[in-house]
């Protein structure tokens, strides 16, 4: 089925945060291949230059890295892994965070509602 | 690289494009979009040079286009042009005759891809797969120019989507251009490198689609919505 990106930010943008949370999940391990960039577009019906453009962004920041010839790598870098996923987690908090204020939220409210509902998911979860 | 010189072509007394600056590099899907009548098609059947420019200049790498310059381009058409009595085997070798380009094993893999069965007549085809041969003939020759006019129009999601994937995988991007009209803009918009926004012959906008995103937080159809007012 065809993948949907939504219009507000760029595609190649999307795409690699994606993968970021392919890597997160675990479907994609430290030193497996990503798919080629013509398969990862027929994947994700994306433009192979987009695909290109993702791979590129993502060997900048040194998640993925190229071998001639062979491919693109997730990296086996830990380091660079574990940054990625405090990374991830300071930019989803931050959403929250920023989505919480705009209705008007106190860091308070915030706080005590996020402790609540997690103290009860737990409860529910281990019945 | 296309590259459209200050371009009017009138019919009668009726302007169909005017002033119309372009140029288009090679390496990228490029979608022109607009409403019925804005001058789309005219656009492609100029560079396709199977009508003449009434001022201004069309080239296709430094080429002015005339009408052999079909030996640069491979066009689309938006009707269907093929014999009937044909069936799909015969129809693609046909075209491989009139086109010294034409590769008979890239029409072969598009073919399967598209499941279409060689020994289906071309009069007993459905509109769908009518619409998928169109894009086996196109999508098979090595050229450097690949104009479609309206390829998606009035068939099925389905079909619609092969259609897409195809582009994908079959167009090559290192030294092909590709120009598409259509309405389906949220269909292609994935795989459109830049777009490019016509009304009443003429160009109101040429963007690079993730640039447009980066920009303007704006996908294509927000951005014609606005480009239309």
């Amino acid at each position: 089925m065809t993948d949907t990106f939504h219009s507000a930010q760029p595609i190649y943008y999307q795409l690699a945060e994606r993968i970021h949370r392919q890597i997160l999940r675990g479907e994609l391990k430290p030193g497996d291949k990503l798919p080629s960039v013509r398969e990862m577009g027929i994947q994700s019906n994306v433009n192979p230059n987009t695909v290109q453009r993702t791979y590129r962004e993502l060997e900048g920041m040194k998640i993925v890295y190229t071998k001639r010839g062979q491919g693109t790598f997730v990296t086996e870098d830990q380091d660079i892994l574990n940054q990625m996923r405090e990374r991830l987690k300071q930019k989803e908090i931050s959403q929250f965070v920023h989505g919480m204020h705009e209705m008007g939220y106190t860091d308070e409210e915030i706080e005590s509602g996020l402790k609540a509902f997690l103290r009860r998911r737990k409860g529910e979860q281990s019945e | 690289m296309i590259k459209l010189d200050n371009v009017s072509k009138k019919f009668m007394t009726k302007y169909a494009l005017r002033d119309v600056n372009l140029e288009l590099t090679n390496g990228k899907i490029i979608g022109l979009v607009g409403e019925n009548g804005s001058g789309k098609s005219t656009t492609l059947k100029l560079i396709a040079g199977l009508i003449r420019p009434s001022q201004g200049m069309i080239t296709i790498n430094g080429v002015q286009a005339h009408r052999q310059i079909a030996s640069q381009v491979s066009y689309l058409s938006e009707l269907d042009e093929y014999y009937g009595f044909y069936n799909v085997g015969q129809t693609i070798d046909f075209f491989a005759t009139q086109f010294p380009d034409f590769s008979r094993d890239k029409a072969e893999q598009i073919r399967s891809f598209m499941q279409l069965e060689r020994n289906a007549k071309l009069k007993h085809l459905s509109k769908g797969n009518r619409g998928r041969l169109k894009i086996v003939l196109t999508l098979s020759r090595d050229v450097p120019v690949i104009l479609m006019d309206e390829p998606l129009s009035g068939l099925d999601p389905m079909v619609r989507d092969s259609i897409v994937k195809s582009l994908i995988s079959f167009i090559d991007l290192e030294k092909q251009v590709v120009l598409i009209t259509t309405h389906e803009v949220r269909e292609v918009e994935m795989i459109l490198d830049e777009v490019i926004a016509i009304k009443d012959g003429q160009i109101i906008g040429h963007h690079n689609v993730d640039q447009l995103r980066a920009e303007k937080n704006m996908g294509i159809v927000e951005w014609m919505a606005e480009a239309y007012e």
